[in-house]
């Protein structure tokens, strides 16, 4: 088991024909996941790389493929609606990869799908991974952009809202012959579709996952939510690593949402919620599986 | 993108938001011009600010000795007086820091008889991502200053976003606020459009400070927007043409600007190690991990998740331009990217900027061990490390050399 996706999940990619989805496409089907489908408006009939049939629109490419999974790699200004044709289509698991969409569509998008039976992780995210049995972790689940060569499966699982900082955790874990249940980006924008505590909570359900590392970094206060339920509720160990101990005030550090307003979000605010949550916070980036395995 | 405040007021204005009459210019003979018509409409009293992306304009002073980048003027000739010491001239803030600003704009405005002042703002509640207005009945002070010393004068309201800000909350706002009689619906009115300018125009904060009851000359009252501040979201600049043409590059970090053009995030810091990361949070872990060691990051700087070499060298041109950098750090997690393109990279813009200060490189990721051997046989003098703290240990060693 593993949480959001198996190794067998059937994902189908919006924007497969764009360069970017195209690319990383090609990518997980080289990593052996089940990319069953393709949707670009308009360009039904056409097959991706000779084995993946495209679509027109999202709910029949589910009708006609059993899809329950979809990786959204559209341009920006159309990724919202993207996003809401899939959970129009009834898809268990949205995750967008595009960075770039304006907070007002995700505000509205966010409003829109409560209540909804979709899990949205993203966007601005690389996306989640759940590693196979094969050599190099093939054969595993892979929807978006992260490398699978570096992960191994295993029982840790890890969430976090940066991309390359994510894989620094995982190959850290790697290393040191610790597998992953499920690895999942949740994204660096102010209005992200699931945070730190929606995930935290999947994999302190899934009895798959022994051990949880949770990675976050300056703005919002998403990170201290987490740690006030982890104190109260969560029975497995948590590490975590915060990014931004020296980031300016009133700066966008890359991330839209990396950013300390009116004296909120700052990182000494998290690292202390964590530790208060008994989290073990690693002092700096290259110990963030060290601080896990501390306290395995 | 920040705007100047003229710029937030004529949006302001589009959405029905009442502000002070007047224009922004750019000489002290259109300022006599904009305060002559004004003093004609009747007004005993013109204002005259300098237009800067900082606050603490009023208690700025300027490097000649000149105090104050907010004047009220009685006469246009006082306005000229004024606009003339102030236009080309550069000012220090509390937010500006020693270099200052030059001050290329001004603002000419109707000086209000102000009554009452207080503070408003509408921003995203990232708890609940929802719009969150925020008022409080103490105006013309910063609102964090407000939030420690009497956070009961605060008062937040909540909006639905599919519905939008309805009209009874704008009235229970607004009486919140202490407003009674006809005021309340003229500051209803008020707050309603500051709501939909902050919606409309995809802004990330909108922030009237003061918002005030000012009286006219025939004694009648209403509510006014008398300062404002808007920021964009920049992401949303592809359906406002308009908006995106405000944004005045002469407030910007003159790198920043120069590393936007290569879609490098560059933020240039106080220290003196520089480093060049892909990927926002590890750029953001590397800073840290320099400071855990003792150092002091000269920059933030991402170049993305699949940097070419021209993006590189793109990057280390323009850390190089920062005098204060005395070593550089490159941090790269190469994913899907070939640690040996990476390599080639670094080695082909070492040699084109022919970078003397010391370099520490840590690959990791695909294809390292190629990187590795590319990086060792350059005939460089690059200093190699294997985690990311060996190499931040490394780097702070050298700019302490």
């Amino acid at each position: 088991m593993a949480i959001l996706v198996k190794t067998d999940t059937k994902v189908l990619v919006q924007g497969i024909t764009g360069s970017f989805g195209g690319r990383h496409t090609q990518l997980s089907l080289e990593y052996g996941s089940q990319i069953v489908a393709g949707v670009t408006p308009g360009k039904a009939g056409q097959i991706f790389e000779d084995q993946v049939p495209i679509f027109d629109g999202v709910a029949e490419a589910v009708k006609e493929t059993g899809a329950t999974a979809s990786a959204i790699f559209v341009p920006p200004p159309f990724a919202a609606d993207a996003v809401l044709e899939a959970v129009d289509a009834g898809l268990e698991l949205v995750v967008a990869i595009t960075e770039g969409i304006p907070v007002r569509d995700m505000i509205e998008v966010k409003a829109a799908i409560t209540g909804s039976e979709t899990r949205l992780i993203g966007p601005n995210c690389p996306g989640v991974v759940t590693p196979g049995t094969g050599k190099d972790s093939h054969g595993g689940c892979r929807i978006g952009i992260a490398p699978g060569y570096i992960h191994k499966p295993g029982d840790i699982g890890v969430v976090s809202r940066s991309g390359t900082l994510t894989y620094e955790a995982v190959w850290q874990l790697t290393c040191n012959d610790l597998g992953q249940s499920t690895c999942v980006g949740i994204g660096g924008d102010p209005v992200p579709g699931s945070t730190h505590l929606d995930i935290i909570k999947l994999f302190n359900d899934d009895p798959d996952t022994r051990g949880i590392i949770m990675i976050g970094e300056i703005g919002g206060s998403a990170e201290e939510e987490a740690a006030a339920w982890v104190k109260e509720n969560c029975r497995k160990p948590v590490a975590g690593f915060i990014a931004g101990t020296t980031a300016p005030p009133g700066r966008r550090m890359g991330h839209a949402g990396a950013i300390i307003s009116g004296g909120k979000g700052t990182a000494e605010a998290k690292i202390t919620a964590m530790e208060d949550a008994g989290i073990s916070v690693a002092e700096t980036p290259s110990q963030m599986a060290e601080a896990l395995i501390k306290i395995l | 993108m920040n705007l100047h405040e003229y710029q937030a007021k004529q949006l302001l204005a589009r959405h029905g938001v009442e502000v002070p009459g007047g224009q922004h210019c750019t000489t002290a003979e259109e300022a006599r011009t904009i305060a002559e018509g004004l003093f004609a409409e009747g007004h005993d009293m013109v204002v005259l600010k300098i237009q800067i992306h900082s606050g603490g304009r009023g208690k700025g002073v300027f490097k000649d000795g000149f105090k104050g980048g907010v004047h009220l003027c009685k006469s246009a000739d006082d306005v000229h007086e004024k606009a003339k010491a102030m236009l080309g001239n550069t000012i220090v803030t509390k937010q500006t820091g020693e270099a200052g600003r030059q001050v290329h704009t001004l603002l000419v405005a109707s000086g209000e008889k102000i009554i009452e002042e207080f503070y408003l703002a509408v921003l995203l509640d990232r708890e609940t991502s929802q719009p969150l207005i925020m008022a409080s009945s103490e105006g013309g002070v910063d609102i964090e200053e407000v939030a420690e010393t009497n956070p009961d004068a605060i008062v937040k309201l909540q909006v639905d976003p599919l519905l939008g800000l309805q009209p009874y909350q704008a009235r229970n706002l607004a009486k919140a606020l202490g407003l009674s009689g006809k005021l309340i619906h003229s500051g209803a009115k008020l707050i309603t459009g500051v709501y939909r300018t902050w919606w409309e125009c995809d802004a990330s904060m909108v922030e009237i400070n003061p918002l005030c009851i000012v009286e006219s000359p025939d004694g009648s009252q209403k509510i006014a927007a008398v300062d404002a501040k808007i920021s964009i979201d920049g992401n949303s600049l592809h359906r406002h043409k308009d908006i995106a043409e405000m944004r005045d590059l002469n407030e910007e970090a003159e790198l920043e600007v120069e590393a936007s053009k290569f879609d490098l995030n560059y933020i240039k810091l106080d220290g003196n190690v520089a480093c060049l990361v892909n990927g926002a949070g590890l750029a953001m872990a590397t800073m840290d991990a320099i400071k855990h060691y003792g150092g002091e990051p000269a920059n933030f700087l991402d170049v993305g998740g699949s940097a070419s070499t021209e993006q590189v060298t793109a990057a280390f041109q323009i850390i190089l331009k920062d005098p204060n950098v005395k070593a550089i750090l490159v941090n790269i997690f190469g994913g899907i990217m070939n640690c040996n393109t990476i390599a080639e990279g670094v080695v082909a813009a070492v040699q084109e900027t022919q970078l003397t200060l010391p370099l520490v490189v840590r690959l990791e990721g695909n294809n390292v061990k190629a990187g590795d051997s590319t990086l060792a046989n350059s005939g460089l003098s690059l200093i190699t490390a294997e985690s990311m703290a060996e190499a931040a240990k490394k780097v702070v060693a050298e700019a302490a050399a």
